[in-house]
C-alpha cells in the first residue's frame, strides 16, 4: 500500500512540474525542417535583449506543411515559420493565423534563399541548368510535394524556369513530369531529402541555397549550383491568434526583422529582406538576371498554385505522382 | 485438482469484493488504454473512404512490399532461427551462454538505434564496402534483425524437453541424421517454429523504428505500410491513414488467432 | 563435422546481423573521442530527452505492473465471461505496429475525436504533451507483466492460497504474503522487459508526441533529430547510452529467465 502512494505521490509531483514549467512566459515555434542553426542563434540573440529576457523557448522542426496540419491538428505553437506563404494560408484558413499576417514588414517575409541545385564534388555529370535535370541518366532528389514546402518550390522553379526561356504552359507541365521521372528519393521534409543525397543517393538534390550553405557549415561535404532562371524562395513568419503569449511573440518575430537578427540570416546562409544588408553580402548571394518570384503571373501567386498544383485530388502534381510512380 | 473440491467454493464466495474490484479494474484499464483508442480507429475508417484509401495504388503496393518482405524475413529467420536453436541446445561451446544472451538484443535495443546502426554498416560509409541503404535490401535486413529472436525462442524450450531416446533408436535402426530430423525431430518442433514465425511476421509486419533512416521512403519502391501510415497522419490524411492501419491491425489479430491456434495444437499433442 | 557446420552457420549469421551492429555503436561513438561523447550526452536537450523518456517509464511500468498482476490473477482464478476477448485485447500490443496505435490515439483525442471537445473544453492537453506520450507507452509495453505472471501462477495452483485461507487470512493478506512472494520472479521478468519497452519505444511516441524539443522529444526521438540534423555524433552518443541500458537489461533477463520446470 505505502509503496502505491509513493509512485502516485510522484505521478502528481511529476504533473505539477510539467504545469508550473508551462506557466512561466515561453514561446514555441513551430518551424520548417531547415533552419535550426539560424533560428537557435536569432532566439538567443532576443533573449539577451530586454525584451526577450527571461523568456524561454521551444521548438519544433518538421516538413513544412506537415508541421502547418499539425499546427491545425492542435500543435501547441505561438509562432510559426514556414518555408512557403501556401503552409501559412492553411492556418488562415483554419482560423489560427490572422489573414493579415503578409501586411506585416517585408510582407510578412522574415528572410529569402534561392532554389539551388546540390551535387556531387566536381560536379561529375556537369549539371548547370533545368534542361540538365532531364538528361537520361541523371538521377533527381527532391522532398514530396505534398508535406514539403521545399517541394513546392522546387515543382513551381522547375515549372516556371521553362515559361521564363518562352515554353508554353504545356511544354512547362510536361517538363515537371518529366523532371519527376527521373526522381529517385522523395523524403518528407527538405532536411531528410538532404540527407538522403549525402547518404550516397541520386546525382542532385533540388534543395534551398540556405540549407546547402547550412550543411556545409555543419562540414558536409557539398556543391551547388545556382541555375540561371530560378525562384525566390520567401520564408514567412506569423504569430497564432491563439497564443497565450501574443504580445512577446510578436516582439520576437519584429526582432526577426531586425538589423541584428537580419545579420544573423545573411552570416547564416540566408538572404536578409532587408535590402542594405543584402547589399553588405551581395559577394556572398549572387544575384541572377533571370530570378522569379511566386507572384510571376505564370504562377499567380500560392493561393492559385496551390490548387493548380498541388490539391492532393485533383492538382497537377498528384496526376503527375501517379503517372511517374504508379 | 480434484482434491481442492470442497474449499473451492468458500474461496469463490469470500473473494466476490475483490473479484468485482479486480475484474472491474481490469475492464476499465483495458478499456481505456487498447480498447477505446482501437474502437476510435476502427470508427475512423467505416464510412466511403476505408475502399478508395485502400485500394490507391500507394496504399497496395506498400501493403504488398510490407507482406512480402516480412513474410521473407520471417522465413529466413524460421531456418535461421531453428538452426541457432539446435546448437543452444545441443551443442557446447565456450561463450555459449553469451550468444544465447545476445539473441535476445533486439527485444532489448530500441529500433531506432538498430536502424542507425544498420546503416552505418551497410550504407554510404560502411566499413564493410557493403552499400544497400534506401534499397529494399535494407528494409529486408532491418526485419531480419527485430524478428531473429522469435523462432530460436519458441523452439528453444521445446528442444530442450525434448527426449533424445527416440532419435538414438531411430539412429542405431539406421535411419539417416536427415531422416531423423525429419521423421522425428521436426514434427515436434513445428508447433513452436509455425507460432515463432507467425509473431516474427507480425512483429516484422508493424515495424517502424528500424525503417526510418534506413529505407528512403520511396513511394511505390520502398515505402512499407507502416511508414505510409506515418506519413498520412502527417499529412493530416486521417482517412487514409486509418484504412491502412486497421489493415494492419487485422492482420494483427489474424496472427494472434493464429498463435493461439497452434499453442492449443501443440498442447493437444502433449494431453493425447 | 556436421555439429560444426551448422554452429558456424548459426553464430556467423548471429554475428553479421547482432554483434556487427552492437560493437558498430561503440565504434562510431567513440571514434571522435570520448570528450565529443560526453558533450553531447550533456547538452541541456539531450538530457531532457533522457528524463522524459525516464519520467514517462516511471509512470508507465508501475501501472502497467499492477495491472499485469491484477489481470493474470483473474485470468488464472476467476470465472468470468470474455475471458478469450480480454487475452486477445492485452495479447494485442504484441502483435500490433505501434504506428497504428499512435494513429488511435490521435483520432481518439486529436481534433475530432470523441474526447477532443472534453480535454480541450477543461484546458488538458492530451495529444503533443505527456499524457498522450505516456498512454502510448502504457499501450505498447501492456502485455509483458501479463503474460510472465499467467503461467507462473497457473503452474503453482491454489493450494497455498486456500491453507491460507483455510487458516483465517483474509484475500488481502493472502494476496500479499502467499500469492506475490511465489511470483515475484516472473514479475520482475516482466517488469525488466517492460522497461526495456518503454524506454526503446519509438513509432507510437513519434506520432503523439509533436516532437517539440526540450518538451515532447525522448531521447529515442532525439536520436531521429540528431540524425536530421547532420549531427552523427549526437545521435550515436545517445544511441550508445541506449544500448548500454539494452546490454543491462539483457543482463537482467538472462539472470531472471524463467528455466523450464524449476520451482517459482
Amino acid at each position: 500500500m505505502p509503496r502505491i502512494r509513493l509512485v502516485l505521490a510522484l505521478c502528481a509531483a511529476a504533473a505539477l512540474v510539467t504545469a508550473a514549467a508551462a506557466g512561466a512566459a515561453s514561446i514555441n515555434v513551430v518551424a520548417y525542417s531547415t533552419p535550426k542553426t539560424v533560428l537557435a542563434k536569432i532566439i538567443q540573440a532576443w533573449q539577451a535583449t530586454p525584451d526577450g529576457n527571461g523568456v524561454s523557448f521551444t521548438q519544433s522542426y518538421g516538413a513544412s506543411t506537415d508541421q502547418a496540419k499539425a499546427v491545425a491538428a492542435g500543435l501547441p505553437a505561438d509562432v510559426v515559420f514556414l518555408s512557403t506563404g501556401d503552409d501559412v494560408d492553411l492556418l488562415v484558413d483554419a482560423d489560427l493565423v490572422d489573414a493579415n499576417w503578409n501586411r506585416q514588414s517585408y510582407k510578412g517575409i522574415a528572410a529569402d534563399t534561392v532554389v539551388v541545385f546540390a551535387v556531387r564534388n566536381g560536379n561529375p555529370k556537369h549539371i548547370k541548368g533545368w534542361n540538365d535535370l532531364i538528361r537520361p541518366g541523371v538521377q533527381v532528389v527532391t522532398p514530396n510535394p505534398f508535406s514539403s514546402g521545399s517541394a513546392k518550390w522546387n515543382v513551381l522553379a522547375g515549372y516556371d524556369a521553362q515559361r521564363r526561356v518562352g515554353k508554353t504552359d504545356k511544354q512547362a507541365v510536361a517538363y515537371v513530369q518529366q523532371l519527376f521521372s527521373h526522381v529517385v528519393s522523395q523524403d518528407t521534409s527538405g532536411r531528410n531529402a538532404t540527407n538522403t543525397f549525402l547518404a550516397g543517393k541520386g546525382d542532385v538534390l533540388l534543395t534551398y541555397e540556405s540549407e546547402a550553405l547550412a550543411s556545409r557549415a555543419a562540414g558536409q561535404d557539398i556543391q551547388y549550383v545556382i541555375p540561371r532562371q530560378t525562384m525566390l524562395i520567401e520564408l514567412p513568419i506569423a504569430v497564432l491568434k491563439s497564443s497565450s503569449n501574443k504580445e512577446a511573440a510578436q516582439k520576437f518575430i519584429r526582432f526577426t526583422k531586425s538589423d541584428t537578427a537580419q545579420e544573423l540570416f545573411a552570416q547564416n546562409g540566408f538572404r536578409p529582406v532587408n535590402p542594405a544588408i543584402l547589399k553588405k553580402y551581395a559577394s556572398k548571394y549572387p544575384t541572377r538576371p533571370g530570378i522569379f518570384t511566386i507572384d510571376d503571373k505564370t504562377i499567380g501567386g500560392w493561393r492559385a498554385a496551390d490548387k493548380r498544383w498541388f490539391d492532393p485530388n485533383n492538382g497537377l502534381m498528384a496526376g503527375i505522382e501517379k503517372t511517374v510512380g504508379g | 485438482m480434484a482434491a481442492s473440491a470442497t474449499p473451492l467454493p468458500r474461496l469463490v464466495e469470500r473473494g466476490s469484493a475483490g473479484d468485482a474490484l479486480s475484474l472491474g479494474f481490469v475492464t476499465a484499464f483495458l478499456s481505456v488504454v487498447v480498447c477505446l483508442p482501437i474502437a476510435a480507429l476502427v470508427w475512423a475508417s467505416t464510412g466511403g473512404a476505408f475502399w478508395t484509401a485502400v485500394s490507391s495504388a500507394e496504399a497496395v503496393a506498400a501493403l504488398k512490399l510490407t507482406l512480402a518482405v516480412a513474410a521473407a524475413a520471417a522465413l529466413v529467420n524460421a531456418v535461421l532461427g531453428t538452426i541457432t536453436a539446435w546448437v543452444l541446445v545441443r551443442d557446447e561451446f565456450r561463450g555459449k551462454s553469451v550468444v544465447d544472451a545476445v539473441i535476445d538484443l533486439p527485444f532489448a535495443l530500441p529500433t531506432i538505434v538498430a536502424g542507425l546502426v544498420l546503416l552505418a554498416l551497410y550504407g554510404p560509409h560502411s566499413p564493410v564496402g557493403v552499400n544497400i541503404a534506401f534499397t529494399r535490401t535494407a528494409i529486408f535486413l532491418a526485419l531480419l534483425f527485430v524478428t531473429l529472436p522469435f523462432v530460436v525462442r519458441t523452439v528453444q524450450p521445446v528442444l530442450r524437453e525434448l527426449d533424445t531416446e527416440m532419435e538414438d533408436a531411430a539412429r542405431s535402426l539406421g535411419a539417416a541424421d536427415r531422416t531423423v530430423f525429419r521423421r522425428i525431430v521436426l514434427p515436434t518442433i513445428l508447433p513452436g517454429i509455425l507460432s515463432g514465425v507467425t509473431l516474427a511476421f507480425a512483429r516484422a509486419v508493424g515495424e517502424i523504428g528500424a525503417l526510418v533512416i534506413i529505407s528512403g521512403n520511396l513511394p511505390y519502391k520502398t515505402e512499407v505500410a507502416s511508414v505510409f501510415v506515418f506519413n498520412r497522419i502527417q499529412t493530416g490524411d486521417r482517412a487514409g491513414a486509418a484504412a491502412v492501419a486497421v489493415v494492419l491491425l487485422a492482420i494483427s489479430f489474424a496472427v494472434l488467432l493464429a498463435v493461439g491456434g497452434l499453442r492449443r495444437l501443440a498442447t493437444r499433442h502433449e494431453r493425447a | 563435422m556436421r555439429k560444426v557446420g551448422l554452429r558456424v552457420v548459426a553464430l556467423g549469421y548471429l554475428g553479421l546481423v547482432l554483434v556487427g551492429p552492437l560493437t558498430m555503436v561503440f565504434w562510431r561513438t567513440f571514434e571522435h573521442g570520448f570528450g565529443t561523447f560526453w558533450s553531447t550526452l550533456s547538452e541541456p536537450n539531450t538530457v531532457h530527452a533522457f528524463e522524459l523518456t525516464l519520467l514517462v517509464a516511471a509512470i508507465a511500468v508501475p501501472l502497467n505492473t499492477v495491472f499485469g498482476i491484477v489481470c493474470a490473477l483473474a485470468i488464472v482464478r476467476r470465472r468470468f465471461p470474455g475471458k478469450g476477448i480480454v487475452n486477445a485485447f492485452v495479447d494485442l500490443p504484441l502483435a500490433l505496429s505501434p504506428v497504428v496505435v499512435g494513429l488511435s490515439l490521435f483520432l481518439l483525442y486529436g481534433r475530432g475525436g470523441w474526447f477532443y471537445g472534453f480535454f480541450t473544453g477543461h484546458g488538458v492537453q492530451i495529444l503533443f504533451a505527456l499524457p498522450s506520450m505516456v498512454l502510448a507507452t502504457v499501450f505498447v509495453s501492456l502485455p509483458f507483466v501479463a503474460r510472465e505472471v499467467v503461467p507462473t501462477l497457473r503452474e503453482i495452483g491454489e493450494e497455498q492460497e486456500q491453507a491460507a485461507h483455510t487458516l483465517g487470512a483474509s484475500g488481502w493478506q493472502t494476496f500479499w504474503r502467499v500469492t506475490l512472494p511465489s511470483i515475484r520472479w516472473a514479475v520482475i521478468y516482466g517488469v525488466v522487459l517492460t522497461t526495456a519497452r518503454c524506454l526503446g519505444e519509438y513509432g507510437a511516441v513519434a506520432v503523439v508526441s509533436g516532437r517539440i524539443e526540450g518538451k515532447t522529444e525522448t531521447a529515442t526521438l532525439r536520436v531521429q533529430d540528431q540524425y536530421e540534423n547532420f549531427n552523427l555524433a549526437g545521435a550515436y552518443g545517445i544511441s550508445l547510452a541506449l544500448a548500454a541500458i539494452a546490454v543491462c537489461v539483457l543482463v537482467a533477463m538472462t539472470m531472471l529467465r524463467p528455466r523450464e520446470g524449476a520451482p517459482a
